[in-house]
């Protein structure tokens, strides 16, 4: 082979996708150039909607044709321009040479077919060789990619692995026959940060050996920051910014780059408040099982359960922001829901103020759902779109037995409080986007007035720039009002942001909890450790942007 | 885009919608252009097609053809949309109690609901209409019996998947009552399937009322096309129009009624009109 660092792997020259008629924008993707070196790993950054994963999928040509389609420009794959390629050598690149991981592992793996029996197929499409040598390629394949019992996920099928083994899986499905380029469509943004963290590490460490060039898609500056060789920012299907990594994140030239960049939230924990004594919610002892309980079982099998809250106790201030931080099933949401009385506990005290909560039934409990309210995380869930947003907003209060007049009076208030203009009152929830939804979900909390606001991951479905927009409201509303937040989140990053004590549940224990600047200065539980170890482009925000 | 230009979209769904609405005229309109009884012996049996004064034609014992199909348009039409209105509602409470509560009343309501699956659906109504005696009130309750299940199944479904969303998890934390989240919240978001599968029910219940009405079950004083068909069934080769336009009849109502369930399907999924 020739001097291959002076040879360019990938070579995008002016591409153009175009979107079918009738679309809110004439081109997915618009006069885009971008190229890839061998071992270089070149990350495209953008917020959902900017065009970078189907620039991703029209490298492999995998568009969702005939409507999307590239329009214009050239994909030149070492002196091939994949979009005139013949199906046949398209099909021979995929996989052969260009190969590519996907966001949800689950999905992209075939569901009754074993682990092993999917890397072997990849062999047998593109290479001959016999059954025993494909077998031991596979094996030796697992092995690299460091999953624990290659023999036995061989044979095991994707839902008996975890989303950080899966995700393993794909990637050595992905490097089976060694691609020249590897293409990585959010492949961490489904898994917890420890997991993330160690899939990062293995992306690194697998294109070093074989010196793929590696197209990473993310929204996640964070993930950039430590994977990234050089960045290309994306807005609206147009190209705004690229660069070394480096230069695109300390010292961005464009503004959509230094907005994005500057909305990042910072991991500097908040500086220390004022605390009131007065205790407004606390829990002692929650307890709450999963797990198939009545009902006889047949065959005798033993019934699984799962104790997603144990022992769990806390207790929220006047005026405090409570954080309670963990990984995917920690337990976290099922706490919050046990807070706030949409599942009965097992065992253990509820306090809001001084009424104890947890043994009231519906009717009893009525008159105490006012003080406790609660922000969800899926914006288009949690508004139904059958219902007018002011009706959505005004309904609390005119079942607390507000009268209507003034209850819409209130209602339209709050649309403004929240940031939104008057006309959303009388508009479907479909005619508004993500982070003005989720204004909405708070206008409907706030609308009784609560002491305590439960947000269940209120800014994960979000970009970051709106993101940052709703911790911003949900902090000033705090302020107003002098409500009290329990908030729930995976993202070390919010909730040194937001709160002022964090609690890190693991396995639905509390295993530490304190003052945030304490935690995140001087963990003491390993687990928290770990959390704080993994968080993405940690090295890089203690370099402040300018 | 609004709903009608969504629906227009699918031709055929236009066409039966037209189709549609002319059986609906001729049912309105019987009256109008044969105002006697369709019982009445009008003139010469098994006159042909065009002959005697007859347009399509007469029966063995004189009655006009053309005549029983105006008549009986409208009681196909009318029993119908009686038995689907009636299964739906049905339906609708077997389906959002069991779905909502879940639990044991789900089972107790899913295992009475599967005791009527398990029968043969032409079968039982058979039956049902032997036991209560032909009339048109039996028929009703006959083809309701036996068409209520699917619609509790579907909106059993439903409410399953909706009662976990965060939307009615807020209306819990709002302090709203059962029977509201269940009648402001949920249903209007299952109302579209609850549409389709009624539609497509219209037709299945004109089938089953002629099916009924062939086999002489039929209320005896009621003109309708299944009682047309088996009146004429013995001659078949020797005065073929006595079955044959009847049977058209049957066959372009519930090809119309089908297409128009097909394109309210298209229009009212949303997921199916992203794919588009």
């Amino acid at each position: 082979m020739s001097d291959t660092t002076s040879q360019k792997l990938l070579d995008i020259q002016n591409l153009s996708i175009l979107l079918p008629d009738g679309a809110d924008r004439r081109y997915a993707v618009e006069d885009i150039s971008i190229d890839l070196s061998p071992g270089e790993t070149l990350c495209i950054v953008g917020e959902s909607g900017s065009g970078k994963s189907l620039t991703a999928r029209a490298v492999m040509g995998l568009l969702p044709g005939p409507k999307v389609r590239v329009g214009d420009g050239a994909i030149n794959f070492l002196g091939e321009d994949t979009t005139k390629v013949t199906p046949e050598r398209l099909r021979d690149i995929r996989g052969n040479e260009i190969s590519m991981i996907f966001q949800e592992p689950m999905t992209a793996l075939n569901p009754v077919m074993r682990i092993g029996d999917q890397i072997d197929e990849i062999f047998r499409f593109h290479v001959s060789m016999p059954a025993k040598e494909r077998a031991a390629r596979a094996l030796q394949l697992l092995t690299d990619v460091n999953l624990p019992d290659p023999a036995g996920i061989m044979r095991a099928y994707p839902h008996e692995l975890s989303g950080g083994q899966r995700q393993r899986a794909m990637i050595a499905m992905a490097l089976a026959l060694e691609p020249k380029i590897l293409i990585a469509d959010e492949p961490t943004t489904a898994l917890d940060v420890t997991t993330q963290a160690q899939i990062l590490k293995l992306i690194k460490e697998l294109q070093q050996q074989h010196h793929t060039g590696v197209l990473f898609i993310t929204h996640d500056f964070g993930v950039v920051a430590d994977i990234a060789d050089r960045v290309a920012v994306m807005q609206y299907g147009k190209l705004v910014e690229m660069g070394t990594v480096h230069e695109v994140l300390n010292a961005p030239q464009h503004p959509y780059t230094k907005g994005l960049i500057a909305a990042i939230p910072k991991l500097k924990p908040r500086a220390a408040r004022e605390q009131s004594k007065e205790s407004v919610l606390s829990a002692h002892g929650v307890r709450k099982t999963f797990g198939s309980t009545g009902g006889f079982s047949l065959f005798g099998k033993k019934d699984r359960v799962v104790h997603a809250v144990n022992d769990v106790s806390i207790e929220v201030h006047r005026g405090e922001t409570l954080g309670i931080v963990g990984e995917s099933g920690s337990g976290k949401s099922t706490m919050a829901r046990c807070l706030i009385r949409l599942m009965d506990i097992d065992d253990g005290e509820i306090y809001v103020g001084d009424q104890e909560i947890s043994k009231l039934d519906r009717k009893h409990m009525r008159p105490h759902r006012r003080r406790l309210q609660m922000v969800f995380q899926d914006p288009f869930a949690s508004l139904n779109p059958r219902i007018r947003v002011g009706q959505i907003i005004a309904q609390g209060p005119i079942l607390q037995g507000v009268d209507k007049e003034e209850a819409n009076k209130r209602a339209k208030e709050l649309i403004s409080i929240v940031g939104l203009e008057e006309s959303a009152f009388d508009r479907f929830p479909h005619e508004f986007s993500g982070g003005q939804r989720q204004r909405i979900g708070i206008a409907r909390a706030l609308a009784l007035e609560p002491d305590i606001l439960i947000a269940d991951e209120p800014v994960s479905a979000l970009d970051v720039s709106i993101q940052a927009q709703i911790l911003e409201l949900l902090d000033k509303i705090r302020k107003q009002m002098n409500l009290s937040m329990v908030f729930i989140t995976h993202d070390l990053r919010v909730a040194a942001q937001v709160c002022d004590r964090v609690a890190v549940m693991q396995y639905g224990k509390v295993v530490e909890i304190g003052p945030t600047a304490e935690l995140f200065g001087d963990p003491q539980h390993d687990y928290t450790k770990a959390l704080l170890a993994a968080i993405p482009g940690k090295d890089w925000q203690t370099e402040d942007v300018a | 885009m609004s709903f009608w230009k969504r629906f227009a979209r699918n031709r055929q769904a236009v066409l039966g919608m037209f189709i549609l609405a002319l059986v609906i005229l001729m049912a309105l309109f019987a009256g109008a252009f044969y105002p006697d009884d369709p019982f009445r012996l009008a003139g010469k049996p098994l006159a042909p097609p065009g002959t005697s004064g007859f347009l399509l034609g007469s029966d063995s014992l004189g009655r006009d053809v053309a005549s029983g199909i105006a008549h009986g348009a409208k009681t196909s039409i009318m029993i119908g949309l009686v038995a689907t209105v009636a299964a739906v509602f049905i339906g609708v409470i077997f389906g959002a109690l069991s779905g909502y509560y879940g639990g044991k009343i789900d089972d107790a309501l899913m295992r009475v609901t599967e005791m009527f699956q398990t029968i043969p659906s032409f079968v039982f109504a058979i039956l049902l209409v032997a036991i209560m005696k032909p009339s048109i009130e039996s028929i009703v309750i006959a083809i309701t019996v036996v068409s209520w299940p699917g619609v509790a199944r579907l909106v059993r479904g439903e409410f399953l998947a909706l009662k976990n969303r965060e939307f009615v998890q807020a209306c819990h934390t709002l302090g709203m009552g059962d029977i509201q989240i269940m009648l402001r919240e949920i249903l209007p978001n299952c109302v579209s399937p609850i549409i389709v599968v009624g539609s497509l029910m219209v037709a299945t219940a004109i089938l089953i009322e002629s099916g009924l009405a062939f086999l002489g079950l039929g209320d005896p004083n009621i003109m309708s096309w299944g009682f047309q068909i088996g009146a004429g069934r013995t001659m078949l080769r020797s005065a073929w129009w006595v079955c044959t336009f009847p049977g058209i009849a049957i066959l372009v109502t519930v090809l119309a009624i089908n297409l128009v369930g097909e394109g309210l399907n298209d229009a009212l999924n949303p997921r199916l009109r992203e794919r588009q």
